[in-house]
């Protein structure tokens, strides 16, 4: 029988009010791939960095590889052959790749010989299971994909003989992910072990030997991945039936809201990111912007919503331009009817510091509702916030708890409940469900297709294809700035992925 | 994750904690007098017997804690809005401008109640008008605020050394200050306040300017956490592109913060001129200005806190006065080792207890921390 890697036994862990881990068992046999997949806030993380030592479980032991050990610092779990792939990488961007290998585990007071000895040493681990970087290539230079696979490198530099990855394939194209799975399932051949954490069921049936499931701070089954479906693992972690393509009727397109023509938009370095986009948003449709991470799809939602600057280009809302000079006023844009979810919910979207209550009202609090004269209406804004609660449940449901203190899910659900709850006529939407929860996730769709049917235009930008599939009325696919082509929903995600990566195009052009 | 502190009963975090620092603040300040061969809990006691022993002593700590809740309010409206305004020193001192003007105008012709509300205008505006330019820098033009702000102290410094021994300076007069001020701009006394409660008081200049500070403790409360305003600003200062996406102009809420932090620190110029000197001398601000960044940052950048903050403050420097009239070994300089190390513990070292109290209520009662509330607020 095979031994156990790892063993967790009891692990109890609370945060404040919040019982992250309560009891947890696990059993991770050695040389295989297992995966943990939970909603959003269901102790993955947390379980994971007890593991790795960021965190201490209040209570119960670890065994690796069958003795109890003492993981006190990640030091201690790099020392046990523990290894991490955290979801945002833990790279030195303008370093090289070697020095990034290397830093924090130089093996000489002097750099030069600590980087040529790992280089061999990177040289090795390359031909064993085909993590090809070229090792003087600067971090920012390289694609995501690869700095992923740098993160791995680090780890198995450091003799990691378990490895651990949050969240891999989040920013990664369709192809990337599939060849770092390529990389995982050699790495388990080699006889190292594999912890996979995600909440994409499609990776787990793909890639994984055995999976567990777990459920508001418990673990609530482990299966061998063989004998289990897509179905019943969603079932599991959400403890109801769910529907992972949400239902909805044809689309009853009417007059156009928003008329994009010819926009074009730079960064703060001169470089063109948005290159001369034409597209028109009707009422009663949701259009789908896929692409990868980082084609223009962040400038673009950011010139839309007035936030960003254009070089040229108009947009128009209901017929009326928008200030696309960078100075436009995004309230005077709430008060035309456009509200905007943005990308990055941690630091546009929300304030984390602010009562739940605080972030309800953000970028409305010149709404009459909350004001009373020179004051503001704490009454109302709390009511107000404990309604969109109720109706979004939210969870848990305290207006009056730091907004840092709720899962990524339900962050997320604040920020919707306070967009959609002001009736726009427009929404648009940047990964609306970007470490959301399969639960969250089924409720956030519902919603904006619920919205949709209401007559309202909906943009919907997102890096996940199986989202942007199920919503959209029409996908566009953006590469590169540009957008290289238009699909139905029927569109396949062969087709969508070739577009994604610039194919196409660049047959095209040749 | 998002919190890597479990949560404590309010009366821990908020009472418990620092008391913990200023004890841990006051043994090692022990230590340093012990190296100077004094006995440390004589010192003790005559630094607290001196700052609230007696009642002249009491009227003295509030006088200092005057212009210091003045100056940490200053600093946390700044702060709130994500600005370090060190400049309240300089808008402190440039505020004697604008007070010297409106007594030496209106002292033969008005009262106290008419002089004292022009004057609060005159200190408020020229401390707002001074915090203006560096605002309006940073703002437009990306200046750092710290620079400007610490660069204008000087400039302060200059201009009042011009104005008193200029124009503000009687002629006839030798030393580099304005005339007395008479009656019509002298504050009344606080003194009997403390002599209700059978104190006696020889003489001291605790004044009604105390009971300003306490009401602009109050509004200040009333402006962060209750207005529209203070919504903005608290939302700038905890993510700038969070404000941007909510629609609030940086430029504006910029400019607004410091010139209301800027009036603050002006105000704080009432208390030693009308309240004490009776007039407008060099240097008077005496590094109050400075003081009030530790005030806020002890005081966790709260109304209720930074009053707090300025008593303990006005303690150590009344007490440290009488411990080093009655002490000769422990000089001025001692009293601000005192005084450093009540900053470091309290506001640097803020959190080096807290995980060992957090594990010590964890212990004894689980329920203490929360643990057991999720059912109830769950769901």
């Amino acid at each position: 029988m095979a031994q156990a890697a790892i063993e967790l036994i009891g692990i109890n862990k609370s945060f404040g009010a919040v019982r992250a881990n309560r009891d947890i068992n696990l059993e991770i046999v050695r040389g295989t791939i297992h995966g943990i997949v939970g909603e959003n806030g269901a102790g993955k993380s947390t379980l994971m960095s007890i593991l790795y030592g960021f965190y201490q479980a209040d209570s119960g032991e670890i065994r690796v590889g069958g003795q109890p050990a003492s993981i006190k610092t990640p030091n201690d779990a790099i020392a046990l052959g523990i290894g991490m792939v955290h979801q945002h990488f833990m790279l030195v961007d303008n370093f090289s790749v070697l020095e990034n290998v290397i830093l924090g585990a130089e093996s000489d007071a002097l750099l030069k010989k600590s980087i040529a000895k790992a280089r061999s040493e990177l040289e090795r681990l390359e031909r064993e299971y085909g993590l090809e970087v070229d090792p003087d290539a600067i971090i920012e230079e390289l694609p995501v994909g690869l700095q992923q696979r740098v993160e791995i490198l680090k780890a198995l530099y450091r003799g990691a003989e378990i490895l651990i990855l949050d969240e891999p394939t989040g920013v990664l194209t369709p192809a990337e992910a599939d060849h770092l799975f390529r990389i995982l399932k050699q790495l388990k051949e080699q006889g190292k072990t594999v912890v996979l954490i995600t909440h994409k069921l499609r990776e787990i049936m793909a890639i994984t030997d055995t999976v567990s499931v777990m459920r508001q701070g418990t673990m609530v089954a482990t299966r061998e991945t063989k004998k289990t479906t897509v179905e019943e693992l969603a079932e599991l972690m959400v403890g109801r039936r769910v529907l992972l393509r949400v239902e909805k009727g044809e689309a009853e397109a009417g007059g156009v809201k928003l008329a994009v023509k010819n926009l074009t938009v730079k960064d703060s370095r001169g470089v063109t990111m948005v290159d001369d986009v034409s597209f028109d948003l009707r009422a009663g449709e949701i259009v789908g912007i896929a692409g990868v991470a980082g084609n223009g799809q962040s400038e673009l939602l950011e010139a839309i919503s007035g936030i960003r600057h254009a070089v040229s280009g108009s947009v128009m809302l209901d017929g009326r331009p928008i200030d696309l000079t960078g100075k436009a006023d995004p309230g005077e844009l709430r008060d035309r009817g456009l509200a905007h979810v943005p990308e990055d919910r941690h630091h546009v979207g929300l304030v984390l510091a602010f009562e739940e209550n605080e972030n309800s009202i953000l970028g409305y609090h010149d709404d009459p509702r909350y004001l009373k004269g020179p004051l503001l209406n704490i009454e109302a804004i709390r009511n107000d916030a404990k309604d969109k609660i109720t109706k979004y449940d939210i969870r848990p449901a305290d207006c009056r708890l730091k907004t840092a203190n709720f899962s990524g899910g339900n962050q997320q659900k604040i920020v919707l409940a306070r967009e959609m709850e002001q009736d726009p006529g427009v929404l648009i939407v940047g990964q609306p469900t970007r470490g959301v929860d399969v639960g969250a996730i089924e409720f956030i769709h519902k919603r904006l297709i619920a919205m949709r049917d209401q007559g309202k235009a909906v943009l919907v930008v997102s890096v996940e294809l199986d989202e942007i599939r199920s919503l959209s009325d029409r996908i566009l696919v953006m590469f590169a700035g540009r957008i290289v082509g238009e699909r139905g929903p029927e569109a396949t995600e062969g087709e969508l992925g070739l577009l994604m990566a610039g194919v196409e195009q660049r047959e095209a052009a040749e | 994750m998002s919190t890597p502190y479990a949560k404590l009963p309010a009366w821990a975090d908020y009472g418990l904690i620092p008391v913990i620092n200023l004890f841990v603040a006051f043994v090692v300040a022990g230590f340093v007098v012990l190296l100077v061969g004094e006995n440390p809990f004589r010192a003790a006691v005559i630094l607290v017997e001196g700052a609230f022993g007696r009642g002249t002593g009491i009227a003295f700590t509030l006088f200092y804690a005057t212009t210091f809740i003045f100056s940490g309010l200053s600093v946390a409206v700044a702060a709130h809005c994500g600005l370090f305004n060190i400049g309240g020193e300089g808008q402190g001192y440039i505020a004697g401008l604008g007070i010297g003007v409106v007594c030496l105008a209106f002292d033969s012709v008005l009262p106290w109640w008419l002089t004292f509300p022009l004057a609060i205008i005159a200190s408020a505006a020229m401390g707002a008008l001074w915090a203006l330019i560096p605002a309006y820098l940073q703002a437009k033009r990306g200046s750092h605020i710290v620079i400007t702000t610490i660069m204008f102290n000087f400039i302060a410094a200059s201009v009042m050394v011009y104005a008193l021994v200029g124009f503000l300076k009687p002629a006839s007069s030798m030393a580099p200050q304005t005339r007395t001020f008479l009656d019509g701009a002298q504050l009344p006394k606080l003194n009997w306040v403390i002599e209700l409660f059978g104190a006696k008081i020889r003489s001291a200049p605790l004044n009604i300017s105390f009971l300003l500070a306490l009401v602009m403790a109050y509004l200040v409360w009333l402006l962060i956490w209750r207005t529209r305003l203070g919504y903005e600003m608290r939302t700038y200062g905890h993510s700038s592109k969070a404000a941007r996406y909510a629609g609030i102009s940086e430029i504006r809420i910029v400019i607004i913060a410091m010139m209301i932090s800027g009036a603050l620190a002006g105000m704080m110029a009432l208390n030693p001129t009308m309240g004490d000197q009776h007039n407008v001398a060099l240097d008077f601000v005496s590094g109050a200005g400075f003081v009030g960044i530790a005030v806020a940052l002890m005081g966790r950048l709260h109304p209720v806190g930074i009053v707090l903050a300025a008593i303990l403050f006005g303690m150590l420097y009344q007490g440290g006065a009488e411990l080093a009239f009655e002490m000769p070994a422990i000089s001025r300089d001692m009293i601000v080792i005192i005084q450093g190390l009540v900053i470091l513990f309290a506001g640097a070292l803020e959190h080096m207890f807290r995980p060992y109290i957090q594990a010590l209520f964890a212990s004894i009662s689980p329920k203490a921390v929360g643990i057991e509330a999720v059912k109830g607020k769950g769901a």
